[in-house]
């Protein structure tokens, strides 16, 4: 142990503010880029994982349009509109 | 001979195996660093001369030291991705950079710190100093090239030629000391020959150094993921991954 009390510990002999500035704004920037690379490395998960969720939903409405279309009758196109609509609703 | 390495030129292999040893880097880092920076903080000697100020020296020249060699490995892995167009390297190119301009601003904010009580000044434009500047440039374009284009495999090129063409500054910041008239002393710590220091000064620095090497390597390992996860998007592997993860 080299110093003698927790004040002169902090006074770090008469060193303080350039000591604890040096620690502190290393300690400060440390920290920050192992937070800023696990919140990176979260978004580009969530980022797939909203891209999956989209291309399952366009999956499923272009399903629903195929056989939609198959359903209506070709000299009725109310039907086939409707399914265009909610086709640009999920995208 | 080197056969056993091809499986690791999978990014999904790498991934998984680095995924493996994130948990271990993490723990030793941890148990480095308490017992480097209070080792350093409290028990290690105050410098005859210097006094108190001289434990500055636990995070300036380990960060020193580190902001070369990552720029080293980076250039390494640039060339790698240049010559044989490895795409695993040009991940890690991408994912040492930033880790090397935060190292970098540290032993040049911490060096600043120091010069103030010792030399009487925050700043001086003398080759050391000069030289490790330009090293944070180089840094921050290499970054900035690396996000600079949409396509990955292009933005790689560019910012593989420009850290290749830096590596000229490694040299110079290593031998300004001894090459030009600088305030800057001389090394301390070398590798060839014993230290010019005490031991009870020297060991804590042992620790401080190799804790901030790992603390290092963990957040280079776990960019390094990040990086693959984000080049290779569109692929079944990531797909099953990010689907199996959703499912926990």
């Amino acid at each position: 142990m080299q110093f003698d009390s927790i004040s002169a510990f902090f006074d770090m002999g008469g060193y303080a503010f350039f000591v604890w500035l040096s620690y502190g704004v290393s300690v400060l920037l440390l920290t920050l880029l192992v937070y800023t690379s696990h919140s990176n490395h979260k978004n580009v998960k969530n980022k797939i994982v909203q891209r999956l969720l989209r291309e399952k939903k366009l999956r499923k409405a272009a399903e629903k349009q195929s056989a939609n279309v198959k359903q209506t009758d070709p000299e009725n196109p109310g039907v086939e509109n409707q399914s265009k609509n909610t086709n640009e609703a999920v995208t | 001979m080197w056969k056993w390495l091809h499986p690791y030129a999978n990014p999904e292999v790498s991934y998984h195996f680095v995924g493996k040893l994130l948990p271990w880097i993490s723990k030793i880092t941890i148990l480095l660093l308490a017992i480097g920076m209070v080792w350093a903080l409290v028990f290690a000697p105050a410098d005859y001369q210097q006094g108190d100020s001289f434990r500055i020296f636990y995070i300036h020249v380990p960060t020193a030291i580190l902001s070369m060699s990552i720029y080293v490995a980076m250039a390494s892995a640039a060339f790698c991705s240049l010559v044989w167009q490895f795409k695993l390297a040009d991940a890690s190119a991408a994912a040492m950079a930033p880790v090397g301009a935060v190292i970098t601003a540290i032993a040049l904010f911490t060096g600043a710190a120091w010069g103030k009580p010792m030399w009487g000044t925050w700043w001086i434009w003398d080759a050391r100093l000069t030289s490790e500047l330009v090293l944070l440039f180089l840094y921050l374009g290499v970054i900035a090239l690396h996000n600079a284009f949409e396509d990955k495999n292009l933005a790689g090129k560019a910012a593989g030629i420009l850290s290749l063409v830096g590596v000229v500054n490694i040299p110079i910041i290593k031998y300004s000391v001894e090459w030009w008239n600088t305030l800057h002393q001389g090394a301390t710590v070398s590798k060839m020959e014993a230290p010019s220091m005490s031991l009870d000064m020297f060991l804590p620095f042992v620790f401080c150094f190799l804790g901030i090497a790992m603390l290092i390597t963990y957040v280079i390992c776990l960019r390094f993921r990040t990086e693959l996860l984000a080049r290779n998007g569109m692929r079944p592997w990531v797909r099953d991954l990010i689907t199996a993860e959703g499912a926990k």
